[in-house]
């Protein structure tokens, strides 16, 4: 089998998931885009690993892991999500701007606030 | 003690009484009177014996090196003559009189301390101008005399008035004292030594080598320090200092340094004949203008200062047909006598409570309050006015004498039309002095009218101090006729003082004339005097402090007769002689205004540019970078919108592009 | 090595090839949707079909135990685990229009330009490399076991050690807290 087809799926795949990271509001929908970029990857480490014919298979432990790392990842990820819209009743990814440079020194002040609303 | 360790002593002792009374006097309040007057007191008395041990013999001189001070030393330098220790007994006269006086004029001043302090300060450098043998030296007390005079007359600094006059009166000595201290770096220059007998060694020898150019520029620093014409305009002004500082210091010593230092380096600028044509032309103006402007001013001490401008420039003049004696001699005379006529109108202007001429011409008693002042200023008037057998009689016949003698040529390095200036210049200001001195006493003592409001009884001190000063006012002049008491010529040059008949005849006949025909002017307006015009200090309580009174006269001026030296009277007898002239005599011939529209104007106009280019342009430049920063950080501060995603997407983009490059670059 | 045992030509695939293209032409497309689709809960299923389709591609490529692995924890657990999260985060159901942010274009930009450079890079490093599919499976689960178990054990226990950490942290975080019962 040619090896471009793979690895041009796994490009077009992971360009994707970067535009879904990219352009998606939703905390979740962002985290499902970031699973199809890490399966982009694992195509490729499966297709090199198949290709290189590894004596140790490298590639393939190495996609093991990362699915199992992926699962941790979208474990505590969805935590995160979880408080963050327990916090602020939103898990929109575009307004969590806390870091941004704000006139107004009240800002800062209000998450907390809302921490205790939702408590 | 020897001769130079008192003259030492002379300059020292009011220089430690006034550290110590600034020192002492906000601690021991009790202290600040004796501290001021006593050393002056006791350094006259010094200044007298030095005078009495020097006597009429050979000159003495002492000098100490304190340290090497590169290519032309400066020595600690005494020089005790004729003309020195005499000079020292007057200022010690007139310093220990100003200071007494000063106990009760500014008996009440919160400032006295101070005050009293730079009269000490002021004396001290007097006495070392006076006794200097060094130009550096005498540089030092020069200039201590400068700022001192600028302290002084700024002393009311609650007015205007003397806020400015302060200032211009430092700033245009300083426009003298600086080509002042060219030329005397020049002539030092020229002749390998700061010292004065050295300096004079080398002018008798022809080794200057730039002699007009050294006395010109000598003559810029005695014209700003003596007030000559051009830069006079400072004196006039600064009487709104209290009436002891114009004593003091613009009649008796100060404007007396700028004559003395020509007198001491006379053989200097003897050597330029141009320098001596420019003092005597400068001497004749400033005769002449001065005595007009006298005759219109209102202000009593105003008047008093342009006679002391115009008696100045008899001495100038003497000066510059090469009579240092009849010079020095007049100075003497003058210095006792004007400080008396200051004295006395500080006594005026407190009793009648104002310094305006039209007012106390419509003021009836007001010699009777005050006959001390009447008596004794009257007999100063009369010697202003020389009329024998005043001092000033004796001594402006010798400054006649001199000129006179220079216009028949006899006299060497002068030429004639020097002398022909100086003597009919002198001459037409004998008409003028004895017209604004009539003038005065007329309107001051016989004014007609309703009695003023009382203000009070003069403090004893200040009527005992003018009859001390009217002494020499009566007897220097007469003195000098008997040469086996007091051989008045062989103290100085040994040039003969004594007046020749055809001065004198010519001098009393001019002096009459001015004083018959400002009497008959005075007479014709006697009628226009009824109308009353001006305004008194009221002054209910009995014992204001008579400094006070002369403040608050000063600053109304001004505002009740709209111009600081002249008022609107039609009863004024010099309106009626000057006619026309008047209004520009009034105002010193516009010099000021035309000073004001030559150099104050365009300073004023190069500092609005000045202004302009530092506010609008250079501030630009500062102001630019701190905004260029701040548009930046506003432009950076707007990207950082605390978005991840957008950060994301800039991080991602560039590294890409950054892939892209890496690739094509390979 | 592969490259000299090539039996066919560029232009001459073979069914495995052909299988592969069509499967991936559905599993980007697929992926398109879920990263475009207004329905949040629809996002969830399309990603399904994703990563079901590169299970697909796994067994094609002879990678049978990645291929199971995948089924199991990615559609079974991971894709499960979403669907919760879009639960308990009260996600709309139905259509929501502002499912994209503003960011939307700039992202397409990045993505696009990322996508054809690396299309680009790929296609011009491996225009001429087949890989060799014939011979021994590459990733039966015997194979897999075998490596996983002599070669890669450490690597597999600090994993499941990672895993533990995960867990524990995950219940830590989403655990609600009292803070008057003085919990934290």
């Amino acid at each position: 089998m040619h090896l471009v087809y793979p690895a041009v799926l796994s490009a077009l795949l992971f360009s994707v998931g970067l535009y879904g990271v990219l352009a998606r509001r939703n905390a979740i929908l962002v985290l499902m885009s970031l699973e199809v970029m890490l399966n982009a990857v694992n195509l490729n480490l499966v297709a090199f690993d198949v290709w290189l014919r590894d004596r140790l298979h490298a590639g393939q432990a190495l996609t093991l892991f990362v699915i199992v790392v992926a699962a941790a990842e979208i474990g505590i990820g969805l935590a995160i999500v979880l408080l963050v819209y327990r916090n602020r009743g939103t898990s929109d990814v575009d307004r969590l701007t806390d870091l941004a440079d704000s006139d107004d020194p009240s800002v800062v002040a209000a998450p907390e606030e809302k921490a205790e609303a939702a408590a | 003690m020897t001769v130079t360790t008192l003259a030492v002593l002379v300059p020292l002792l009011p220089f430690l009484g006034a550290a110590a009374a600034l020192f002492l006097g906000k601690r021991a309040p009790g202290f600040a009177q004796p501290v001021a007057v006593l050393p002056t007191a006791a350094a006259f008395v010094l200044a007298a014996i030095v005078a009495a041990r020097q006597g009429s013999g050979p000159a003495t001189d002492a000098a100490h090196r304190l340290t090497p001070t590169g290519s032309v030393p400066i020595d600690l330098a005494l020089h005790l003559d004729g003309f020195a220790v005499l000079i020292a007994v007057l200022v010690g006269l007139v310093a220990t009189c100003v200071q007494l006086y000063s106990t009760g004029y500014l008996r009440d001043d919160p400032r006295y301390v101070s005050y009293s302090a730079l009269v000490s300060l002021f004396t001290a450098a007097m006495f070392l101008v006076v006794y200097s043998g060094d130009l550096m030296v005498l540089l030092v007390g020069w200039e201590v005399m400068g700022i001192c005079s600028y302290f002084l007359v700024g002393h009311y600094w609650e007015t205007e008035a003397a806020r400015s006059a302060s200032i211009k009166a430092f700033l245009v000595t300083k426009l003298g004292d600086v080509p002042f201290l060219i030329g005397l770096f020049a002539l030092a220059t020229d002749a390998g030594t700061f010292r004065i007998n050295g300096i004079l060694t080398a002018a008798t020898h022809g080794e200057l080598h730039h002699p007009t150019l050294i006395a010109l520029l000598l003559l810029a620093g005695v014209a700003g320090k003596s007030a000559q014409f051009p830069l006079h305009t400072w004196l006039p002004d600064a009487m709104a200092g209290p009436t002891p500082v114009s004593a003091l210091i613009h009649a008796a010593t100060m404007v007396a340094a700028g004559i003395y230092f020509v007198a001491r380096l006379l053989p200097v600028f003897e050597t330029s004949s141009a320098a001596m044509a420019v003092l005597a032309a400068m001497a004749a103006i400033t005769m002449i203008g001065s005595g007009l402007a006298a005759l219109a001013q209102d202000d009593i001490k105003r008047v008093l200062a342009y006679s002391t401008i115009g008696q100045l420039g008899y001495m100038a003049g003497a000066l510059a047909v090469g009579d240092r004696s009849a010079a020095v001699f007049h100075l003497l005379s003058h210095g006792a006598f004007k400080a008396l006529l200051f004295l006395g109108a500080g006594v005026v202007i407190h009793s009648a409570g104002t310094n305006s001429l039209a007012a106390m011409s419509r003021m009836g008693d007001l010699g009777k309050r005050i006959p001390d002042a009447m008596w004794t200023m009257g007999i100063a008037l009369a010697a202003l006015a020389a009329l024998p057998p005043f001092s000033g009689f004796f001594s402006k016949e010798s400054v006649l004498r001199a000129a006179e003698h220079a216009a028949g040529g006899h006299t060497a390095h002068i030429p004639a039309a020097v002398g022909w200036t100086v003597l009919v210049a002198g001459l037409v200001t004998a008409v003028l002095t004895a017209g604004y001195a009539t003038r005065l006493f007329l309107l001051a003592f016989r004014g007609q009218g309703a009695t003023v409001a009382d203000h009070g009884r003069e403090p004893v001190v200040m009527n005992a101090v003018l009859w001390v000063l009217a002494i020499p006012t009566i007897g220097f002049g007469m003195i000098s006729l008997l040469p086996r008491v007091f051989d008045l010529p062989q103290w100085f040059d040994g040039e003969a003082l004594s007046p020749t008949l055809t001065t004198s005849v010519l001098g009393i006949g001019l002096a009459l004339v001015g004083i018959l025909a400002m009497y008959g002017a005075w007479q014709a307006t006697a009628t226009r005097r009824r109308v009353p015009i001006g305004a008194v200090v009221a002054a209910p309580p009995q014992d204001l402090e008579p400094a006070l009174v002369e403040e608050t006269a000063i600053d109304t001026h001004a505002k009740v007769y709209g111009d600081i030296a002249a008022a609107e009277d039609p009863g004024d007898p010099g309106r009626l002689l000057l006619g026309p002239l008047h209004r520009h005599a009034a105002h010193g011939f516009h010099l000021d205004a035309l000073y004001a529209a030559l150099f104050v104007r365009p300073v004023l106009a190069a500092a609005g540019l000045v202004r302009f280019l530092d506010r609008e342009v250079i501030e630009t430049y500062v102001s630019g970078t701190g905004a260029a920063p701040r548009l930046l950080g506003a432009a950076v501060r707007r990207a950082q919108t605390g978005n991840v995603q957008t950060y994301l997407s800039v991080l991602l983009a560039g590294s890409v592009v950054l892939a892209v490059l890496v690739a094509v670059g390979a | 090595m592969s490259l000299a045992a090539a039996p066919s030509g560029f232009l001459s695939p073979t069914g495995v090839e052909i299988a592969f293209v069509l499967v991936g032409i559905a599993t980007v497309g697929a992926a398109l949707v879920t990263v475009s689709t207004k329905q949040l809960v629809h996002a969830a299923l399309w990603l399904v079909v994703t990563l079901g389709g590169l299970a697909v591609e796994y067994l094609l490529l002879t990678a049978e135990f990645i291929a199971w692995v995948q089924v199991l924890i990615y559609v079974g657990s991971v894709v499960v685990l979403l669907l919760f999260g879009l639960m308990l985060t009260k996600a709309p159901i139905g259509r929501s229009p502002d499912a994209d942010s503003g960011n939307r274009w700039a992202a397409l930009v990045v993505a696009v330009a990322s996508a054809t450079t690396l299309v680009w890079v790929v296609v011009d490093a491996f225009r001429a490399t087949w890989i060799n599919l014939d011979g021994a499976v590459q990733g039966s689960t015997k194979v897999t076991g075998q490596i996983l178990f002599q070669h890669w054990v450490l690597p597999f226990e600090a994993l499941s050690v990672l895993l533990l950490a995960a867990l524990v942290g995950a219940i830590v975080l989403s655990r609600r807290t009292d803070r008057k019962n003085g919990a934290r």
